[in-house]
């Protein structure tokens, strides 16, 4: 296939748009300065301050407690919804049901649960935020699944249900594999914006201990410094190695689907 | 399990209703519990008088909706759809020309190129705010790179910036999707039939990715619309968005009925987005 060379050109671009404000930030992160605008030589100080800082520590904890399990929640409720909503119904407000979390501004959706939880009577902690990011995750889960089954051909599932096996076996044994790639990459989705979720967990935390993105809210308002760069930086490296991880299992997960 | 359901073939439609309630309720019960009765409770409170301290007195009233009509209170719904609708509209312009460059790379290229423009949105949403205020604020690293003493915080022009840095990603996503699932004979016997490389854009592989354009433009327009944390940190608070009042409403203020009030305004816009995007999805 024939390639326009001009867009090469919106291409990088963009990369240069997203990887340039990234560079400055890990540039910074090794000041041995005081300050996260001028550099003044090279240090790893802001590390060793980072790690002896026990609010980040504790919420990176919590932010990782929080993502295992709303993502586990949601890759299940998720799944089972968009095989429901492909194959079992025409139901438009069903649909719309499922997919208004994720369009639903976390605002709305923060403070909803807010007033939910007050009317309950229920105490604010960890557990709630689990509970609300789970229904954004769902949403996103059921969305990323169903782009699958819509795509996929349902010649394999009739040929099944024409030999005799139940909605349950055609489920576990055909719709599944078919799936897998597609609920990979859902809950990798839905792991990934909950640990960076910020507008919900921060109105459905409470008193709690809070969670890395709420902590480093506090910490820009309270100012700029290296510090944050430092956090930055580590926190990227992260992010690159899930998702190099994340790419490996879909494409494991895509091969053993073909195969 | 596999032999019972073989040796027992109940009424297929029995087994079809059984099999839609298993894979649909779990997953409704919770949206229900936790996503409609919080937004009943948010809908309600709008109709609601206001505590003299805070609070609600369950006292219906429509005094939060006169006050909505307020020509303050609409300049500031009128701003935040100027800002997402621009955001968006640049979102999709930079968006749609990488999507198809990426959507036409080698199998190999495609994965590093996609990785690539996903992975700053896998980093810290809040961390990526503060790289641009680094940049852009007064002693930053824009205007000392330039030599200047420009403000170029705390501008609409900022915001817009925080947003698309946000968000792009969102809607270069569908839109590969919808590009790469093109089957690419289309667009060779459109050439082939001697339309121009614009006509076939035009003709053969714009209308076919519409889905994915419209479903962009909504990952997109939704988060910027609905933000106060990208106007509270970039735009500081000069150029509020309806988010940044709704916040100010419950958390400062602690007027509750009118906070609701706003949030059924931001809704309502969105409600009627999702039903253009749906109208337009179908006819696509």
């Amino acid at each position: 296939m024939r390639r326009p060379k001009l867009l090469h050109v919106p291409f990088w671009a963009t990369i240069v748009f997203l990887y340039l404000p990234i560079a400055v930030l890990v540039a910074m992160s090794f000041n041995a300065g005081e300050s996260a605008y001028t550099f003044e030589g090279f240090s790893l100080k802001w590390y060793g301050e980072l790690l002896a800082d026990e609010r980040v520590i504790s919420g990176l904890v919590n932010t990782l407690i929080v993502a295992v399990s709303s993502t586990a929640i949601a890759t299940v409720l998720g799944t089972l919804l968009a095989v429901g909503l492909a194959r079992y119904t025409r139901s438009k407000i069903l649909d719309a049901v499922a997919l208004m979390p994720a369009v639903l501004p976390d605002l709305v959706l923060g403070i909803g649960l807010l007033m939910l939880f007050i009317t309950l009577n229920q105490t604010l902690g960890h557990h709630s935020v689990i509970l609300a990011h789970a229904v954004f995750s769902t949403a996103f889960v059921a969305a990323v699944v169903r782009t699958r089954l819509t795509g996929a051909d349902t010649s394999l599932e009739e040929a099944s249900r024409d030999l005799g096996a139940g909605p349950v076996t055609t489920f576990v044994k055909v719709t599944l594999p078919q799936l897998t790639p597609g609920i990979i990459a859902g809950a990798l989705l839905a792991f990934t914006l909950s640990l960076d979720e910020f507008v919900i967990a921060f109105f459905t935390i409470g008193n709690a201990d809070p969670t890395l993105p709420i902590v480093i809210y506090s910490m820009i308002r309270f100012g700029v410094t290296p510090e944050i760069n430092a956090l930055a930086s580590i926190l990227l490296l992260v992010s690159f190695t899930a998702v190099i991880a994340g790419q490996r299992l879909t494409k494991i997960g895509e091969s053993r689907a073909q195969d | 399990m596999t032999s019972q359901t073989k040796t027992r073939p109940a009424s297929p439609a029995r087994g079809r209703r059984f099999a839609a309630f298993a894979f649909l309720s779990p997953g409704l019960t919770y949206l229900i519990v936790l996503l409609l009765v919080p937004l009943a409770l948010v809908l309600s409170a709008a109709f609601f008088r206001r505590g003299r301290f805070g609070g609600i007195i369950y006292e219906f009233t429509t005094e939060n909706f006169t006050r909505l009509i307020d020509p303050l209170y609409l300049s500031v719904l009128g701003n935040s759809l100027k800002i997402a609708g621009i955001t968006t509209l640049l979102a999709l312009l930079i968006g749609y020309p990488t999507a198809y460059f990426i959507a036409q790379l080698p199998r190999n290229w495609k994965t590093i190129a996609l990785v690539a423009i996903v992975l700053p949105f896998w980093t810290n949403f809040i961390i990526r705010i503060y790289a641009w205020i680094m940049l852009l604020s007064g002693p930053g690293i824009v205007n000392s790179v330039l030599g200047t003493q420009l403000e170029l915080l705390y501008k609409d022009g900022a915001i817009v910036v925080g947003l698309l840095y946000s968000y792009l990603p969102l809607m270069v996503l569908p839109l590969y999707a919808a590009i790469e699932r093109l089957d690419p004979q289309l667009r060779e016997a459109s050439a082939n039939l001697g339309a121009s490389a614009f006509t076939t854009f035009r003709k053969v592989t714009l209308p076919l990715t519409i889905p994915g354009v419209l479903t962009g433009c909504l990952f997109v327009f939704v988060p910027s619309f609905g933000n106060f944390v990208i106007p509270d940190l970039l735009g500081g608070g000069k150029s509020i968005m309806v988010g940044n009042l709704i916040r100010t409403q419950f958390l400062q203020a602690r007027d509750e009925p009118f906070g609701a009030t706003l949030t059924l305004a931001l809704i309502a816009v969105l409600i009627v987005l999702l039903m253009v995007q749906s109208w337009a999805a179908r006819r696509a």
